[in-house]
């Protein structure tokens, strides 16, 4: 789920932090830059792990600032392709369910990745797996918001998204979301978390008929 | 920018453990970065829901230790680590062909040491 990702960057260290030592400001400034954000094909940068190197550092014409190239290690999300995660429901549309793990939301499994065979409830906004119990009946087993949900990673996107306008200014900016996963839950053990932890005691019915009564 | 984006996997209770220091470290400071400060707060928000949570370096050891005979690969522990597989439902999920590289006796003898090495979370 998380990596080490190495890296390497030119780091502008402006007059005002050469108080503090050159290793400081580098960690200050590259959290700065990278923390909770989404780099090309790398994924979401949490935090610096470690400098690894530290290159000499130049003072450029009309520039009081020292440029230090330095080599890095920083903590990235970036799960691996069928790599198995828990999150938590955090609604549901036609499109399918969109999944969160709390610092990383944009995460869909789509319609087809679902269990079979499932609906789209409208007056709940909550899709439905009508898990079959044979002779024609079936159960509706709600996935419900807030709900954890167990799912397979099943492939991941990158965007280049477009820099943002300043501040204050009208700029029409289409917010895309720079990493998306998509994941999967259509196979057993895959889904809610209550799913399974029932059916573990071998009496599905009584244990979901409990859970709807209690709701 | 980047020279390796997968140089290594780190577990989360590696992370948890990292970033459990940084929050440490910073609240000591002060001026916080603000986007640090929301992603480390929100991970490790995350990671407090998870078995990482409860786990010790030692635990970890031995079960890597345990695990060495299954011939899994490395992907496959690490998960295993994250998610500790306590049902031969949720190994089947982990392992792939799981049918054709584990035994049944192997399969029980990996759900008892995750039962035996780490404790089950109070849920």
């Amino acid at each position: 789920m998380f990596v080490l990702s190495e890296m390497k960057d030119v780091i502008r260290v402006t007059p005002e932090h050469f108080h503090q030592s050159l290793s400081e400001s580098i960690t200050t400034l590259l959290n700065r830059k990278l923390a909770n954000k989404v780099v090309l094909n790398v994924g979401l940068c949490i935090a610096l792990f470690d400098i690894t190197h530290i290159g000499h550092s130049y003072i450029f014409p009309g520039d009081g600032s020292s440029h230090t190239e330095v080599k890095f290690r920083y903590i990235v999300f970036r799960p691996i392709v069928e790599e198995i995660l828990i999150g938590k429901i955090r609604s549901c549309s036609r499109d399918g369910v969109h999944v969160t793990l709390g610092f990383f939301e944009d995460i869909l499994i789509p319609v087809n990745a679902l269990q079979h065979p499932s609906r789209f409830d409208e007056t709940d906004q909550a899709w439905v797996w009508e898990y079959p119990k044979g002779e024609g009946e079936k159960h509706d087993l709600f996935m419900d918001s807030g709900e954890s949900i167990r799912f397979r990673v099943t492939s991941e996107v990158f965007e280049e998204s477009l820099p943002t306008g300043p501040l204050g200014t009208e700029c029409p900016v289409q917010t895309i979301a720079p990493y998306r996963i998509i994941g999967g839950i259509n196979e057993p053990g895959l889904g809610l978390l209550t799913w399974w932890e029932a059916q573990e005691q071998n009496d599905v019915g009584n244990d979901i008929d409990d859970q709807e009564n209690d709701e | 920018m980047t020279i390796n984006a997968h140089a290594a996997f780190l577990c989360n209770y590696e992370v948890m453990q990292i970033l459990q220091q940084l929050k440490d470290n910073t609240q000591k400071k002060h001026k916080r970065e603000a986007s640090l400060a929301t992603v480390t707060y929100e991970t490790v928000h995350y990671l407090q829901d998870t078995e990482c949570k409860s786990q010790t370096e030692e635990m970890i050891q031995k079960f890597l230790e345990g695990m060495k005979k299954f011939k899994l690969t490395k992907m496959e522990k690490l998960m295993m680590v994250n998610t500790p597989p306590r049902t031969e439902l949720e190994i089947q999920l982990i392992v792939q062909e799981s049918e054709e590289r584990l035994s049944e006796e192997d399969v029980h003898a990996i759900i008892d040491l995750v039962n035996e090495i780490f404790p089950t979370p109070a849920t």
